[in-house]
């Protein structure tokens, strides 16, 4: 009982103690994932929006690839980008396998999906109680997407902790784009891989608390926004 | 205003249809809305009435026909506007719901909140003007969006059953709202299958029957004197299909 529990005791004295190292790599892991989730954030909010509001051949073909790129598995996202920044790839003289870079870039196209497709669904429902009213006073579908993305933004807010989520969680891309180096691109998954394997199941254990204390966060900010939603706008 | 509109005419329809996927719902009919009255399009439900309104605002295109009306939208004032069954409250205050229709059509930002400010006095809603417009009574969403409308200062209004869905004392108070519109010569286009409400407010009708203009005349001969059997059937309680 003593032995099982006394790597729970490390996890936790890595917490109280805040750990240099320890800290490191919870940084650098929200530092990561922020970026990307803010990066998917500029460039789906957007595209959902537009992808709700307008109409043209092909468009249901689109929500379909984008809602089952969902689901894409986080291997193979690492996968693409490593032969994309590989010294060999297409894109290997930016010199970014192996670096934070890399692993924003991974977890962006991650988040990117999720963010387009819960806005899409979002703003859609949005637009087809407001259209009338916002046509009736100029406003076509284009001009409205300000409108709406601003009317929706608790609901979106929700969507990007989600698209936060997938990325805090997500092991396979960090780990093939970035490698995994101490100090480098060592993020609180790849570690507790990493340390798990090797038997250190105390920075393992402390990580993975730190983790599941995101989430949680995570869960009660979309909870509370929802709440905050209903109550100062409806 | 456009060329070929008489000033004293503020919507004119002429060979007007609509039809959805080789459905016809409007068929082809010519009338008038003379500039300062208000003419209420008459007729039980699944006639036309609401297709109607949105064809004369705009929000329809016809399938044949012609919608000549002051389309003439100047900075800070939309020539035509436009009220629902069911308001359409933005998730956002009372106060905001005006501001972002006064800036959708070009007001300036120094002058958007004085003119919100003023619809809203205008009307009594200056005590909600921060609350979330979503959160209020059927009845207030509806005053509130008589008073976003009138923040517009349109020449001609379309009224789309506004009552419909409120209680006898929110009705009276929009009928009340709308009398003050007419007042100061806002011209109105309202539809309702209420025969109370269309003999309280109509100066016109136009009575419609299953998407076909049936009668159209001055409210007084309308219901006096009507010319067809349908609209004698409809006045006197009937169903008419």
């Amino acid at each position: 009982m003593i032995d099982d529990a006394s790597p729970l005791i490390a996890a936790l004295a890595l917490i109280v103690r805040l750990d240099p190292a320890f800290l490191g790599i919870v940084g650098l892991s929200l530092r990561v994932t922020l970026t990307a989730v803010c990066l998917a954030a500029l460039i789906g909010l957007p595209l959902g929006a537009l992808l709700a509001v307008s109409r043209f051949r092909g468009r249901l073909a689109m929500i379909v690839a984008i809602n089952a790129l969902m689901g894409l598995p986080p291997v193979v996202v690492g996968l693409v980008f490593f032969l994309l920044l590989s010294r060999s790839g297409p894109l290997g003289g930016f010199g970014l396998l192996f670096t934070p870079s890399a692993m924003i870039i991974a977890q962006a196209s991650l988040v990117l999906p999720i963010v387009i497709a819960l806005t899409r669904q979002t703003i859609e429902d949005l637009w087809a109680g407001y259209r009338e009213y916002l046509q009736s006073i100029g406003m076509g579908p284009k001009e409205a997407i300000g409108t709406l993305l601003w009317d929706a933004r608790f609901s979106l807010a929700t969507a990007l902790l989600a698209g936060f989520g997938r990325a805090t969680a997500e092991v396979g891309a960090v780990l093939i784009v970035g490698g995994n180096i101490a100090g480098v691109t060592r993020m609180m998954t790849t570690a507790i891989a990493l340390e798990t394997s090797k038997g250190d199941l105390a920075l393992a254990l402390g990580l993975g608390i730190i983790l599941v204390g995101i989430t949680l966060l995570v869960n009660a900010l979309a909870f509370g926004m929802s709440r905050i939603g209903v109550r100062h706008a409806g | 205003m456009p060329d070929n509109l008489n000033p004293a005419v503020a919507l004119s329809v002429s060979g007007l249809s609509f039809a959805i996927s080789g459905t016809e719902l409007i068929h082809p009919m010519d009338f008038e809305v003379k500039s300062g009255r208000r003419l209420v399009v008459l007729g039980p439900n699944g006639a036309g009435k609401s297709l109607l309104l949105r064809l004369g605002h705009g929000l329809l295109q016809p399938s044949s026909g012609q919608v000549h009306r002051n389309d003439r939208h100047l900075p800070g004032r939309r020539a035509h506007a436009m009220l629902f069954q069911t308001p359409v409250m933005l998730r956002r205050s009372v106060l905001d719901n005006v501001t972002h229709a006064l800036a959708a059509i070009g007001v300036p930002a120094a002058q958007l909140r004085g003119r919100a400010v003023e619809a809203l006095n205008r009307f009594g809603l200056m005590g909600l003007a921060e609350r979330p417009a979503r959160l209020l009574s059927g009845g207030e969403q509806q005053r509130l969006a008589i008073a976003r409308a009138w923040a517009l200062r349109p020449d001609l209004l379309f009224l789309d059953e506004p009552t419909a869905a409120l209680d006898p004392s929110a009705t009276r108070l929009i009928e009340a709202m709308l009398a003050d519109l007419h007042a100061e010569g806002v011209t109105l286009m309202m539809s309702t299958h209420d025969l109370g409400q269309a003999r309280r407010l109509a100066d016109d009708i136009l009575f419609l029957a299953s998407g076909s203009l049936v009668e159209a005349s001055e409210a007084e001969r309308f219901f006096n004197d009507p010319q067809t059997a349908q609209a004698r059937a409809f006045i006197a309680g009937d169903l008419v299909w």
